[in-house]
Order: structure tokens, then C-alpha cells, then sequence
């Protein structure tokens, strides 16, 4: 590795930080310092003068928002995200089984999603204006024209109450083995995986089309080789850098998708956590879930840039 | 007939094409061409651009770009029809019998892999020789086409050598797996002028000791006459003219061919003017933020009132950096502009009206250059309101005027600039500057992107209404013959520096200094024989 | 006057019937919105076209009222979208220099966080009411709108046109509004398109998760939430706001294709 290449990472990866840095201060704002009393939202207009104050004193508002915002981001930096409003809970300790569930659900559905997009992606392109990819192409465009939540009731509806071939809530516990964990969140995957699989495969169809227009490709079959040879050795290596960018640009789908998607399906994850605590008002928790949820999103953003700057022959091979 | 390497009887080649907003219609791209290359000759295909000639050289791999098929006639190569082919004879062919070698290089060669594996890639996978055998005879080519370092030059990627190092490695590419036919397809159409020399001169010395056939396409027919045995002159898809470089180079048959050997012969005389200069530019240098180093340095010209200052030079010259900086688009770091006798402000900013109005701009992309969103009678009429305040009648007779005066016509007023052909937009960008009535103008590159006749007719328009306005013109260009046609000063740039400088006769005759020697040298002439004797020096 | 493709007729069919039928709600719902009419999820009948809610209100008529509110939140944010966006976003691809890059640099850090998990932070501290989601939905989603915008309009900032119009001593107005905007429309107003959808798509996201319309009122991701219990019985009447936002979307989304390129073939001229 040369030192351009790990100057260019390290910029990166500093960029990341300072923009995970950034984001909890815009999150801080957001909950903070917009027009209205966050108390008096919190309990609604027919608050007592006495609880507002107690509230005000509970939430710390009556210090000034810098140290309290100094107070909070301490707080995180030493793993301690405070405590809930509603149950008095410790949120770090409540989001740690819930933060894990999320994973293994968004998981499961990238390990299907990613391959499966990229495959389809390239059938695509080989049969490009031909009925496989003008199935594959109207079949995603519905998909996307539908929300998530939406999906989640019709997959639902056909097939666990019609078919009766997976549960309609995806409970988890310890008890569980990894087959029965599968099968109970198999709904919410499949949602998943087909939202994400319809934005992943239209771009990265577009994606592939555009190194396929390379003059370079087209050198490759003058040379009379077969087009396996011409896609595995000249057009693949130049798309890995696109092709993980978009794997990671709907990983954003993937984020947000598992938050509605908990919901339906009642999964004891993130996403309902934050939902549930957002209709409570319940500042603290929101904060500490946002935060969360848009560290995990910068850092699958590094991650593609860090992909995309290893890949790039440019880079790797200064003049 | 064996000895045929390639013959092509009667082709017809047809797309569809898709104008938006209509229906599909098919569209004829070439029609009836017939023509047959022998072992070891070199066939030159010569046209302007949509003539078809990229079109048929590809046709001698039977293949077809983005939609384009070849619906009729017969190609053989080696014997064997072709046209009708299935994929895996002619994979068998392609990289094998015959190999291409494209006008970009740099966008032809895969930039994630090592030159020397996709030098030899198609040799190994069609068999025709060892991996060992394929390096040593690679390495062989690149020392033959005059490659830097042969031995370890393959273990470069492509962004690490320069423009014409990646043109002769794909002619290496192209020669490795020892083909019997090779299609150049404008190969030096992107280089320097002094860089094509080389290059031209390496490839006709590879083909010649290889002994391969090869069609040479270009647009340049001087280029051609070096390096062709026969000559085809299409137009249109249609064959004007085919027969040996002699014969089309000293006795043309048809008009459209003698256009093409005569169009840079036209020279005007020289004038002189002992007026004040319209435009003077002393000491003076610039630089782009952030690039720490001078683009122009101590550039000292002036320009008489009614005459025309070429600025000639090859890319990175620093020749539209000083258009920009006179235009005050680039506030320059030292040195001054004087225009008609007052100092010109650093930026546009500080310009008066006046100032804009009479130093005018035409630039080289006529395309670019005119708001797609506007007719041409808005983009010629914004001048006139804009400067002189004229509406309604006396706007709308003006503009006629200024139609008229580009040879274009009335009927033009209403037209986007989409439904003109190259040569009438760039008349319409003419009449725009004309429009305000400036004491300069300045040209960059305005014919280089159009056909040669079509560019010939841009000269002597804006040379005929030097005569009539008494403008005076900078005209910045890497073309030679353009210089000759319509300067009556010149001054040469190379990296940032003006080297020579001077009225045009003296500028053009000896003792030259290096690099104008070398310039002139290398721009390639309509005759027999020319690149054998400057090669030699 | 050329005639229509006939995917685009459709197109403009469906969306003019959903406008037709969310503007003249009260004329054509045969109930009003939150008037009980029957018992609890009753099947299709003559009376009532869609069967009955949860707590047995005519289907067709929240369907309607929900359409209402649904495209009118959609349409109000996307206006607040579009024009805080584009017009920030040609403002700062012209002016350039450390206001571009301070307005660039901020929206890059709002777009670092997923849209929906910022709605649901602020929505945490704020009011739900219908005004505070259509800002809030806008002002979000405008970032998008800015980076399209920037990016058409530096594009366009460098072509010679805009060059040749700033040399002749053109003021701003002039490069903006007869230089730039003419050349920007066209992607400006398939985007309209897109950002309309997906704004459809986010409120009723929202109200599914009781964060978006509040009950009694009626919208289309509000009556899935209402009648979602009836799925695990299969009572599919949380399905039919799928139907509605899946045709709704496609619909436009087919007009919009017809604008991009109708508007980039006049590039080519008017008789071409």
C-alpha cells in the first residue's frame, strides 16, 4: 500500500468521524432547541405549572443548551446514552438486545438482497432489451412504487394468513434455535429484501450499462473473446468500486425500511424501540436511537468510499 | 483470387435510429461499397465525419456498433464470407485473423489491468502462440514502435503513459498475435501534431516489415497519402473515388476529391498596418489557482487595427489561457492589456460595457456555445438590444442584415441551433459577435472541429468580412495550414512561452529556432514521400 | 399538436382522476369521514362498494377522504421541497465561492442522516399537526432537490452559452433566468414527479406509525393502521391503500417520463 492510498483512507476515515461528531449535533438541535417548550410538547397543553417545572428539571433545561449538550455527548463517549423518560430505564442497557436483533434481521437480509441484486443486475445486462429484463425491470418498478409497511401487510396477508406458511409476528427468544429464528423472521426479511433488492438491481443495472459502454469493452470483443471472458476479466474489475457504492447507497433503504418493518411484524428491535418511544416523547431514547441509527449509515458510507479508493488502479499505481 | 485478404462486394449497412419524441425509422449509413486488399497493401479510407468510413472498417470484422447492421453484400476475409457468421466463427476471427486498433487508446485499453496482459491477451486465448512466446514477441514490438524501456514497459497500467505511448502499444496489441489484417481506425486523429509524426512514421514502419494488410481510416488526407497504396474517398456512405494514392493525390477524377487535395492550398497576402495597435498585451504572465507554477509567462504581442495575430501551438500551450486572461475571465498575475490605447481591467468585473462590447469571442464548439433554449434570431438579437438598445423593426432588419451577411438568410431567424448543421452554427456565432461591432475578435479553434471543406468556407467568411469591417482577428489554432490561409502575423506557443513571433513571412521562413522547426516539420503534406524525408532528418 | 403515447394517456388519466376525486371529495363520498354507517369490517355490498372499517365506517368514503388528505400533504411539502431546494440550489451553483460550499457542506450533513429517523427525531419534540408535517417533510427532502439543482446548474454554469452571456456584461438575473433555468427545467420538473411520489410514500409511512395524520381524519397510511388487526382474520382491507398509492405512483411516474422527454426533444427543435 502506497502513501497516497493511506493518506486518502485516513482523510476518510477522518471524515467520517468528524461527521459522526456533526450529526449528533444536528440531532441535539432537533430535539432541543426548536421553537415551542419541549416540556410543555411532552406533557400537552393541560400540564400543571408544577409538573412542567419538575419535567424541565428533570430533562435539564434549565442549563444552559451548550453544557447540556457537553453533558450528553460525555455521556456517549463513555457508553452512557442516559436514561429513559418513560420506565426510568437505562437506555444503553435497554437498546443492547434490541440493537442485536436489528442486526440479525437487517442481516440476513443483505446476505440475500446483495448477491441476489447483483445477479439480477447482470442478467439484466446480458439479456438488456430483452423480456428477462423487461420482467426484471417493471417487477422492481412496482416494487418501489409500494411502501414498505404496505408490502408488509400484503406478504402478510397471502402468506401467512392464506398459506399459512410463516408466522405473521416475528417473536424471537433465547430458546430459539438459529432454524426457528429464520423461520419466525422470514416475513420481515423477504420485505426487506424486496425493497432493498428493487432500488440495489435498477442501479446497479445502471451501474454495469455504464462499464459496458467502455470502449474498453469493446476492444475485449474485437479481440474474439467469449463474453464470459469479457465480463469476468475486463468489465468486473472495473465495477467493484460502482457496484459497492450502490450496495451501499441502499443500505439506507435497508436502515430505514427495518425501523417500519419492526413495527409491522412486532419485532423486538431498534426500530420499534424508537417508534414506540417517539409517540411517548420519550427525548432521550430518540436521541440515543438517531444517533444510532446514523452512525451505523455513515460508517456503510466509509465503508463503500474505502472499497472504491482500494479499487481504483489510479490510486493503488501513481505514475 | 487467394491472395484477397480482404474483399467486400456491394455492402449495404443499415441502422435504426430513435429521434425522441418520434417513431423509430431506419436510416441507410452505407450503400454499395466495393473494394479488395492484397496481402501487404495498406487501403486508406477517407471521408468527413459521417461518410461511413469507421462504419466499413468495422464491417471487416462483421460487426456492428450500437444498432448498426450489415443487411446486404458479401465480405470476405481470407476467403470465407463473413457477413453472415455466427458468433463463434467470428470470435475465431476477431483478435486472430484481424485486429483494430481505435482512435482512443486511452479509452480502448482496460485501465484496472497491466498493458502487456491485454497486449497479448487475445494471442494467448486464440492459441496462436505461448505466453512466453507472446511477451517476447510483444516486447520485440514495442522496441520496433519506438517504446520507452521495452523490456519492463508492459508492466505499466495505461494512466502511467502518455497519449502517444498508449497509441503504439495498441498497435503492438494489435500486431501481436501476428494478424493478417489490421484496421487503424484514425489512430493519430487525437495527438499533437508533433506527436502524430512519430507514431505515423512507427506504425507504417511496423506494417511494412510485418508485411500485414491494413485499412487506414482517417479524415486527413495528407496524413493518408504517406502511409496508404490505394486510396477510397466516401461521402455521404456512397464511394466518390477509389483508386491508387498516386493517381488520387496528382489526377483527381471527381470535383469532390479535388476539393479535398486542394482546400489548404488557399493563401491570402499578407497586410500591414502602421496604426496604433488595437491590441497590445506586455509582460504578461498568469497562473490557475492552486497550480503554483505559470501557464503564460512574459507574453509580449500587439495586433494592428484590420489584421489577424494567429496564436499557434499545441495543447497545454498556453494559447486559450491567453484568450481567457485578454477576455479577463482569468485576472492575469502580472503584466498589462492595452486595448485601443487603454488599459484593460484584470477581471470582467471591472470592465466597462464598451470594453465587452468591442472585444469579442468565438469559440471552438459551436455546439456549446449558443443556449440550445434560444432561436438563432434571439441569440444574434441580444447583442443589438443588449449594447445598442434596438427592438421591433429596426432589431428584426438588422438581424436579416447580419444573416444576410453570413450567408445564411432570413429563413434562419426562427431555427434552434439544433436544426443547423456545424458550419451554420458556427456562422450564427460569427454573426453574434459581429453583431455587437467590435474592433477584435477572438477566434480559438473555430474550424478545428468541423470538415475540412466546411471549415474552408468558415475561413475565407470571416477573411471577406475583415475586408468589409475591418476587424481585426486573434486566431488561435494547432493547425499550420490555417495559419497560412488567414494570418498576416503569427506568434508561436510552446509551454507557456511565445517563441517566435513576427509578421508572417518572417515567421515562416528560416533560420527557425528548434521548436517551430519541429512544428513545421511535422505537419503532414499532400504529396508522395513527405513523411519519408522529414523521418529521415 | 402531436399525439400522446398511449402509456402516457393513461398516465395522465389516472393521475387527473385521483386530483378529480381528492378535490371534489365531499361531492362524491357517499359518506362523511368518520360517520359510522354499519358493523365492524363488513364484506362488499351494494351500499357499501369496499366493505366497512373497524369500527364499521364506509371504506369508499375514508378511501376517498384519505386520498384528500393524503395528496394534499404530498403536494403542499413537495411545493415546499422544490422551491426551498431548487431555489437555493441555482442560487448557490452561480454564486459559488464559500456560500456554495457552506450550503453544500450543511446539506451533505443532513443528508448523513436518514430521512425518515430525522423526521422521527424532530417529530419527538414537536407538535403533530398537519402544517409542522408538511414543513418538516419539505424542508428534509429539499436537500435532494438542492444537490439536483446544483448539479444541473453547475453543469450548465460552465457551458460556453452562460461564458459568452457573462462576456457580453450580462447581470445575474439574466444568466439565471433566461441562460440557466430554461436548460435546467426539463430534469427540475421529472424530479417534481419523483419527489411527489415519494412524499406520498412518507406521510403515509408516518401515519402508519401514528406519527403522521392524526385520527379522526382520515389518509391512506392511516387506514392501514386502523384496519391492520383485520389481516391475522383475512380481512384484507388494510391492502386497498396499497392499491391506491401503487397506481397513484406508477401513474405519475408514467406523465413524468413523457415530460423529460417531450421537453429534451424540443432541444432538437420544434419541427424535428
Amino acid at each position: 500500500m502506497n502513501s497516497l492510498v493511506l493518506k486518502l483512507l485516513v482523510q476518510r476515515i477522518a471524515l467520517g468521524l468528524l461527521l459522526i461528531f456533526l450529526v449528533s449535533i444536528m440531532i441535539f438541535l432537533g430535539t432541543q432547541i426548536l421553537p415551542g417548550d419541549v416540556a410543555q410538547s411532552i406533557l400537552g397543553q393541560t400540564a400543571t405549572p408544577e409538573s412542567l417545572a419538575n419535567l424541565r428539571e428533570e430533562l435539564g433545561l434549565n442549563v444552559p443548551p451548550l453544557e447540556r449538550y457537553l453533558n450528553w455527548l460525555g455521556g456517549v463517549m463513555h457508553g452512557d446514552l442516559g436514561t429513559s423518560l418513560t420506565n426510568g430505564r437505562d437506555i444503553g442497557a435497554s437498546i443492547a438486545d434490541r440493537l442485536g436483533n436489528t442486526l440479525f434481521l437487517a442481516m440476513w437480509a443483505a446476505i440475500i438482497s446483495v448477491p441476489l441484486a447483483i445477479t439480477l443486475g447482470l442478467v439484466s445486462v446480458l439479456y438488456r432489451g430483452r423480456w428477462p429484463d423487461k420482467l426484471i425491470s417493471a417487477v422492481t418498478l412496482s416494487a418501489i412504487s409500494v411502501p414498505e409497511f404496505m408490502m408488509s401487510y400484503i406478504l402478510m396477508y397471502y402468506v401467512a394468513v392464506q398459506l399459512g406458511w410463516a408466522p405473521s409476528v416475528a417473536m424471537l427468544n433465547d430458546r430459539m434455535s438459529l432454524l426457528d429464528k429464520l423461520h419466525a423472521i422470514s416475513l420481515p426479511v423477504a420485505v426487506l429484501v424486496m425493497v432493498v433488492l428493487a432500488h440495489m438491481m435498477r442501479m446497479t443495472r445502471a451501474a454495469l450499462l455504464n462499464v459496458m459502454q467502455s470502449a474498453y469493452i469493446e476492444t475485449a470483443e474485437l479481440k474474439g473473446l467469449r463474453r464470459a471472458s469479457v465480463i469476468w476479466r475486463h468489465a468486473f474489475p472495473n465495477s467493484i468500486a460502482p457496484i459497492v457504492n450502490v450496495v451501499m447507497l441502499n443500505m439506507a433503504y435497508l436502515v430505514v425500511g427495518v425501523v417500519v418493518v419492526e413495527v409491522v411484524f412486532v419485532y423486538p428491535g431498534m426500530g420499534q424501540y424508537l417508534v414506540d418511544h417517539v409517540a411517548k416523547r420519550d427525548v432521550p431514547v430518540v436521541q440515543a436511537c438517531g444517533l444510532i441509527f446514523a452512525a451505523v449509515y455513515i460508517f456503510l458510507n466509509m465503508f463503500a468510499d474505502i472499497v472504491s479508493i482500494l479499487a481504483n488502479p489510479r490510486l493503488r499505481h501513481p505514475k | 483470387m487467394p491472395d484477397h485478404v480482404l474483399k467486400i462486394n456491394n455492402l449495404k449497412i443499415e441502422a435504426t435510429a430513435y429521434p425522441p419524441g418520434e417513431a423509430p425509422r431506419r436510416v441507410t449509413i452505407v450503400d454499395g461499397v466495393s473494394l479488395a486488399l492484397e496481402k501487404g497493401k495498406v487501403l486508406g479510407l477517407i471521408g468527413e465525419s459521417g461518410a461511413g468510413k469507421s462504419t466499413i472498417g468495422l464491417s471487416a470484422m462483421a460487426y456492428g456498433r450500437g444498432g448498426i447492421e450489415l443487411t446486404g453484400g458479401e465480405i470476405h476475409l481470407n476467403g470465407r464470407e463473413i457477413r453472415k457468421a455466427k458468433g463463434a466463427v467470428l470470435r475465431s476471427l476477431r483478435g486472430a485473423e484481424v485486429t483494430y486498433v481505435a482512435q482512443s487508446a486511452a479509452a480502448a485499453f482496460n485501465p484496472a489491468k497491466k498493458l502487456m496482459e491485454q497486449v497479448i491477451e487475445a494471442t494467448i486465448s486464440h492459441g496462436r502462440a505461448s505466453r512466453q512466446e507472446a511477451k517476447e514477441r510483444a516486447i520485440d514490438l514495442f522496441r520496433k514502435l519506438g517504446l520507452p524501456e521495452p523490456e519492463t514497459f508492459g508492466d505499466r497500467y495505461p494512466h502511467q503513459v502518455s497519449g502517444g505511448q498508449l497509441q503504439r502499444a495498441m498497435t503492438a496489441m494489435a500486431l501481436c498475435p501476428q494478424p493478417d489484417l489490421v484496421i487503424f481506425d484514425e489512430p493519430t486523429t487525437a495527438l499533437d501534431v508533433t506527436t502524430q509524426l512519430g507514431v505515423l512514421a512507427a506504425i507504417k514502419g511496423a506494417i511494412r516489415d510485418l508485411g500485414v494488410a491494413a485499412l487506414y481510416i482517417t479524415h486527413d488526407l495528407a496524413v493518408v497519402a504517406q502511409i496508404a497504396d490505394d486510396i477510397m474517398v466516401l461521402r455521404h456512405g456512397k464511394t466518390v473515388e477509389y483508386g491508387s494514392t498516386r493517381q488520387i493525390i496528382t489526377e483527381p477524377q471527381q470535383d469532390y476529391t479535388r476539393a479535398l487535395v486542394s482546400v489548404t492550398a488557399k493563401e491570402h497576402a499578407e497586410k500591414t498596418s502602421d496604426q496604433p495597435p488595437v491590441l497590445q498585451v506586455t509582460g504578461l504572465s498568469a497562473e490557475y489557482r492552486g497550480m503554483g507554477r505559470d501557464v503564460l509567462s512574459d507574453i509580449n504581442i500587439a495586433i494592428q487595427p484590420g489584421t489577424t495575430l494567429a496564436v499557434v501551438g499545441e495543447s497545454g500551450s498556453g494559447k486559450s489561457t491567453l484568450a481567457r486572461v485578454i477576455t479577463g475571465l482569468l485576472p492575469q498575475k502580472s503584466g498589462q492589456v492595452f486595448f485601443d490605447g487603454r488599459e484593460l481591467s484584470r477581471d470582467l468585473k471591472g470592465r466597462s460595457r464598451e470594453d465587452l462590447r468591442e472585444l469579442q469571442m468565438i469559440y471552438q464548439m459551436a455546439d456549446t456555445a449558443m443556449n440550445p433554449r434560444q432561436t438563432v434570431g434571439t441569440i444574434i438579437g441580444r447583442p443589438l438590444q443588449f449594447y445598442f438598445g434596438m427592438k421591433g423593426a429596426a432589431l428584426r432588419d438588422r438581424i436579416v442584415q447580419l444573416l444576410d451577411e453570413i450567408e445564411l438568410g432570413a429563413g434562419f431567424m426562427d431555427r434552434y441551433p439544433a436544426e443547423l448543421s456545424g458550419g451554420q452554427k458556427q456562422r450564427v456565432c460569427i454573426a453574434r459577435a459581429l453583431a455587437a461591432k467590435p474592433k477584435l475578435i477572438i477566434c480559438d479553434e473555430v474550424t478545428s472541429a468541423l470538415d475540412p471543406l466546411v471549415a474552408e468556407g468558415i475561413l475565407q467568411l470571416l477573411y471577406d468580412l475583415q475586408q468589409r469591417e475591418q476587424v481585426s482577428y486573434m486566431f488561435i489554432t494547432h493547425d499550420i495550414a490555417t495559419v497560412k490561409a488567414i494570418a498576416d502575423s503569427i506568434a508561436v506557443m510552446h509551454l507557456g512561452k511565445v517563441v517566435r513571433y513576427g509578421q508572417k513571412s518572417k515567421v515562416l521562413s528560416p533560420p527557425f529556432d528548434d521548436y517551430t522547426e519541429m512544428l513545421l516539420r511535422s505537419v503532414p503534406e499532400m504529396r508522395l514521400g513527405w513523411m519519408e524525408e522529414v523521418a529521415q532528418v | 399538436m402531436k399525439r400522446l403515447p398511449l402509456p402516457t394517456l393513461i398516465g395522465l388519466f389516472i393521475t387527473g382522476l385521483f386530483l378529480f376525486t381528492a378535490i371534489f371529495a365531499p361531492l362524491i363520498a357517499p359518506f362523511g369521514v368518520s360517520e359510522v354507517v354499519g358493523d365492524v369490517w363488513e364484506p362488499a355490498s351494494a351500499e357499501h362498494w369496499l366493505g366497512t372499517d373497524n369500527i364499521g365506517r364506509d371504506l369508499l368514503s375514508r378511501m376517498i377522504w384519505g386520498g384528500q388528505t393524503t395528496i394534499f400533504v404530498a403536494i403542499a411539502a413537495t411545493v415546499v421541497s422544490f422551491v426551498t431546494g431548487s431555489v437555493l440550489g441555482l442560487f448557490a451553483a452561480v454564486v459559488g465561492g464559500w456560500l456554495d460550499q457552506l450550503m453544500s457542506r450543511f446539506v451533505d450533513l443532513i443528508m448523513a442522516i436518514p430521512t425518515l429517523i430525522f423526521a422521527l427525531v424532530v417529530l419527538s419534540v414537536m407538535p403533530v399537526t398537519i402544517p409542522v408535517l408538511i414543513l418538516v417533510m419539505g424542508l428534509l427532502d429539499s436537500t435532494r432537490v438542492f444537490r439536483l439543482s446544483r448539479a444541473v446548474a453547475s453543469d450548465i454554469a460552465v457551458m460556453e452559452y452562460v461564458e459568452s452571456a457573462r462576456l457580453r456584461g450580462e447581470g445575474r438575473a439574466w444568466v439565471i433566468f433566461r441562460e440557466i433555468l430554461p436548460n435546467a427545467l426539463s430534469p427540475l420538473v421529472a424530479e417534481a414527479g419523483m419527489r411527489f411520489i415519494f412524499m406520498v410514500l412518507f406521510v403515509s409511512t408516518l401515519s402508519f406509525l401514528g406519527l403522521g395524520v392524526q385520527p379522526p381524519a382520515a389518509d391512506w397510511g392511516g387506514i392501514v393502521k386502523e384496519n391492520k388487526d383485520g389481516i391475522v382474520y383475512g380481512i384484507p382491507a388494510a391492502l386497498l391503500p396499497a392499491v391506491a398509492i401503487a397506481a397513484l405512483a406508477i401513474s405519475v411516474n408514467l406523465v413524468a417520463d413523457w415530460v423529460l422527454d417531450r421537453t429534451s426533444s424540443l432541444k432538437g427543435g420544434r419541427n424535428a
